[in-house]
């Protein structure tokens, strides 16, 4: 039952071969037995599900039920949910109960989801392990020693561990397709605007982005119809049609033309990953889409520019962490600095204070102009570098990770090594364009992801790529052992 | 050795719009502490700022009343900082693209000259909440129902050269504010405050000399007193030879000093940057106009024309017109009774003196109101009342004793008889009644019977219990005397 996609419970809840009760308990049950293993989850609201799912078998017995009434599902903790602990993966709000819903939380809740909990996740989202939660490191379901990649980690691997169909999760440098390649699921992260940031506690403003992860491309695409939408309360959200993205998933796909940067096939990246994009790539081919090499000439500055804009934006966003109002607070603060001082040096872990202080130092008078200012121009550069390749391709495909899930404690002390784990899913960021994560092979037993890159506004067609590439291969339908 | 005092001020307004200029809450002042702080006011995880474009318009009308440049593409900055009433750790402010570029504004001089001030920029940000230090045993209270609420902080140039400049100018800028109905020009709530950037430099030098800051000063009077006193302390340490310290101060109203705010001053390194959760605000010439079509005259505007088509002197001129409660008193009170001078009289004369009486009340609240004040000087001009009679009408609706002026003139008989022949009766029954009075002034010198004629009137208005129209009784009087004399 819990290797079902969102897609056949939705089928199954419509005819009643179970209920939203039962599923529901399924998978609360599963949680319980599988995650002191995975630590995939920070919360569960057990409680709370159930009643959710009572509400909905409930609506669905008057038939005013809907696609998603019923359908159990997860938010990574950096979602703001009402009344439920709302961590962010830190100590710093370890006692934070939101007192309100994100839009992308009351969209599913009005949709009729039921959710089970808040998973794990990077502290403020930072990292690209989930080694650095507050709530312990998150086990990859194929390799208990291994990383599930962050900072959505929890969210990947609770869906490739079967304890949920599908979990929001955030984007802000390759934080769901990254976790989503190493641990074997699909994920996509929206262009910048798509999907509201209100109530995503925010780490990098300009380049968060929420987002799901699931099975399946399909599941994306229904989870995004609910993700997705305009909201006066995000300045930064932009008025659109609303759109159906499962519409499209069956459209033919031949005569699509694919980009491959030779930029993402360096000596970075690890042959044998390299092998299993290239084979990805021939399917579509198969199917008649055309190939063409292509150029995004100033890939190499986006690591660098990335983490100019992502620390001196958290440096700020996190201010508000002072330990005045919510959060942690130290021990009897002797003064105001006192207070100031150790509530954050208490609450940060080491990488959240590490990015605060780059960022901070990036702002500071005297170095404003190389280091920011520097970096927005670079980031232009990016941006105008995809929208040329653009005029001649309809999507760009590339890997998601330079190599397959690494262990557990490997990167931690080398930052860099940890930083360049992002080096081919930043870019997207820096330019705001849509990506998605296919699971698309295996290197050593571990999983490979196909990095898909969308134009503007582009996530149907990307979507539809996808799906119609799903239906070809079976990679997304392998599951870890014992699932 | 003589001193040139240079005086720039950073005058900080709120914004009358109802809600915070990110957030839905209300502005309104004196609520219960915190209860008018949203999630996004408290700086809670995962809130965003939404621009209130009330704000917007409010800033875009001050820049057009002060002949700004206004700027098309304005961008919101963050500015980093930690204090407990400041919930974010940063203020949401415009450093490098204000909304208001470069203008100016004349002010009067004692002399009567006027002399221009130029504004260098006009940008909006979000005010702080409040730290209460009071009441709460050695803790901080924070009070965050402040925060957020949409500032316009008005720059000038240090072309302010004394303390009186500096009180002349804050009050145009208040009074500009207020004509505008873009701030309620509450002094004493804080509506408006002023930051004073004083210092000195030898007459003759250009570089100016080390400058210090006093912070947060509320009314005009304490601009002045201020100023003048920083200005003093500075002189005195110059004189001894000494050094200006870069610093911020505080004014003490009760020892009429300034006094260091901060023994440590430490320059503050702010970290602006764009702020990500707004877009730059983008607007056109057809907003701007759109804006532009929405303005009311402005004070010097209304000055130039109850000189040139009301007549009144500079002096009333610039009086009625100063603030815009004042004005629209004026004007309405003016035209129900049709006469400006009159109106500009009554106002100025015994309106004010009533006001200035009552020491706490405004013109705007007045317990006699505009209509009213017209409506006694329409029935002045109409001959149904004296001047006399209208001062008791005036008082007796000061006192609460009614607010229906005509009803107020019969219930207290205030009606003048301008019957002739009524009058005429009156006056033959005092010249009967006062015979030896007569003789005196038929056999009075010519020049001398002027005066005389007073104790005729007097008894002739206290006949007619101060009603007959002392016009009437003058002419009628006049021609019978004159009848007496000639027979």
């Amino acid at each position: 039952m819990h290797n079902k996609t969102i897609a056949q419970i939705a089928k199954d809840l419509e005819n009643k071969v179970y209920s939203s009760v039962e599923i529901t308990q399924h998978f609360l049950k599963r949680i319980e037995e599988q995650d002191k293993t995975l630590n995939s989850f920070i919360t569960v609201t057990a409680e709370n599900a159930l009643q959710e799912a009572k509400n909905a078998d409930n609506l669905r017995a008057k038939g005013e039920a809907s696609v998603w009434t019923g359908i159990p599902m997860a938010h990574k903790d950096i979602f703001c949910t009402d009344g439920v602990l709302t961590s962010c993966g830190s100590k710093m709000l370890s006692n934070f109960v939101a007192p309100y819903d994100a839009t992308v939380v009351s969209n599913f809740k009005q949709a009729g989801a039921v959710s089970l909990g808040k998973t794990n996740m990077d502290e403020f989202a930072m990292g690209s392990s989930n080694e650095t939660s507050y709530f312990g490191a998150v086990k990859n379901p194929w390799d208990t020693s291994r990383v599930p990649g962050g900072s959505s980690g929890g969210s990947a691997a609770a869906v490739a561990g079967r304890l949920t169909p599908g979990a929001t999760a955030s984007d802000t440098g390759g934080s769901i397709r990254q976790p989503a390649a190493l641990c074997g699921v699909t994920g996509l992260k929206p262009t910048y605007g798509l999907v509201s940031r209100w109530g995503m506690i925010a780490y990098a403003s300009s380049l968060d982005q929420g987002g799901p992860i699931a099975q399946t491309a399909e599941d994306c695409a229904m989870m995004l119809n609910v993700m997705a939408s305009f909201d006066t309360k995000d300045s930064t959200s932009i008025e659109r049609p609303k759109q159906d993205y499962t519409a499209s998933l069956n459209n033919s796909i031949a005569g699509k033309t694919i980009g491959l940067p030779k930029e993402y096939f360096s000596k970075d990246l690890d042959p044998a990953m390299a092998a299993a994009v290239r084979a990805a790539v021939s399917e579509f081919e198969k199917m008649g889409c055309k190939v063409k090499e292509i150029s995004l000439p100033n890939t190499h500055l986006a690591i660098p520019a990335y983490y100019v804009v992502a620390p001196a934006e958290c440096s700020a966003n996190l201010s508000r962490m002072d330990g005045v109002r919510f959060g942690h607070r130290c021990e009897n603060p002797k003064d105001l600095e006192d207070l100031y001082k150790r509530s954050r040096a208490e609450g940060f872990g080491k990488e959240v204070q590490r990015r605060i202080m780059v960022g901070a130092y990036a702002l500071s008078a005297g170095f404003y102009d190389a280091y920011y200012v520097k970096a927005q121009k670079i980031r232009r550069l990016i941006k105008n570098d995809f929208v040329a390749a653009f005029k001649d391709v309809d999507i760009i495909m590339g890997p998601v990770t330079p190599s397959p899930a690494f262990k557990i404690g490997e990167n931690t002390s080398d930052p860099i090594a940890m930083y360049l784990e992002d080096i081919f899913t930043i870019a997207l960021n820096l330019a705001g364009l849509p990506g998605m994560s296919v699971p698309a092979g295996m290197v050593n037993g571990l999983p490979v992801g196909l990095q898909l890159i969308g134009n503007y506004w582009d996530e149907a067609q990307m979507l539809n790529i996808a799906h119609q590439f799903q239906l070809a291969t079976d990679w997304h339908k392998q599951a870890p052992a014992g699932v | 050795m003589e001193w040139e005092v240079v005086i720039g001020l950073e005058i900080h307004a709120q914004l009358a719009t109802k809600s915070k200029i990110f957030s839905g809450s209300s502005t309104a002042f004196g609520a219960e502490p915190n209860t008018q702080a949203s999630a996004v006011d408290l700086g809670l995880p995962g809130v965003l700022p939404v621009f209130n474009e009330e704000a917007l318009r409010m800033a875009v009308k001050f820049g057009l009343a002060i002949d700004a440049h206004i700027g098309k593409r304005s961008v919101f900055d963050r500015k980093n900082y930690f204090y407990p009433d400041l919930p974010k750790g940063y203020q949401i402010t415009q450093l490098h693209e204000p909304i208001v570029g470069l203008g100016h504004v004349d002010i009067v001089l004692d002399d009567g000259s006027t002399k221009r001030i130029n504004i260098t920029r006009a940008h909006l940000e979000e005010d702080a909440g409040k730290s209460l230090h009071e009441d709460f045993q050695g803790m901080t209270g924070i009070d965050l129902n402040r925060a957020g609420t949409p500032l316009l902080e008005i720059v000038s140039e240090p072309e302010i050269r004394s303390a009186k400049e500096a009180a002349a100018y804050f009050r145009k800028i208040h009074g500009i504010m207020t004509y505008l109905g873009i701030c309620d020009g509450d002094l004493s709530q804080g509506s408006m405050r002023c930051d004073c950037n004083v210092s000195l430099r030898p007459k003759g030098q250009e570089k100016f000399g080390t400058r210090t800051e006093i912070k947060n000063v509320n009314s005009f009077k304490f601009v002045e007193k201020a100023i003048e006193a920083e200005i003093a302390r500075q002189m005195d340490i110059l004189e001894d030879g000494g050094r200006i310290i870069q610093e911020t101060r505080l004014y003490d109203a009760n020892k009429d000093e300034t006094r260091s705010m901060r023994s440590k001053e430490v320059a503050n390194d702010y970290r602006y940057f764009p702020d990500p959760d707004l877009l730059p605000v983008v607007i056109d010439d057809s907003y701007i106009d759109a804006v532009r079509n929405t303005l009311p005259e402005l004070p010097d505007q209304k000055k130039q024309r109850f000189m040139d088509e009301q007549g009144l002197s500079a002096y009333d001129a610039t009086v009625l017109s100063a603030t815009r409660p004042m004005a629209d008193y004026f004007e309405s009170a003016a035209k129900i009774c049709g006469d400006f001078k009159l109106a500009a009289n009554w106002v100025m004369g015994e309106l004010s003196a009533a006001l200035n009486k009552s020491g706490e009340l405004g013109i705007e609240n007045s317990p006699v109101n505009a209509t009213q004040l017209g409506q006694i000087l329409l029935r002045i001009k109409d001959n149904t009342i004296s001047a006399g009679g209208a001062k008791k009408v005036f008082q007796a609706i000061w006192d609460g004793e009614g607010s229906d002026v005509d009803g107020l003139i019969d219930s207290l008989g205030l009606k003048q008889v301008s019957d002739t022949s009524a009058i005429e009766a009156i006056v033959d029954d005092i010249l009967n009644k006062n015979t030896a009075q007569v003789e005196q002034y038929v056999n009075a010198e010519p020049d001398k019977r002027g005066k005389m004629t007073g104790f005729f009137v007097g008894q002739i208005m206290k006949a007619s219990k101060g009603t007959a129209n002392p016009a009437v009784v003058n002419e009628i009087l006049k021609s019978k005397l004159d009848a007496k004399i000639g027979g």
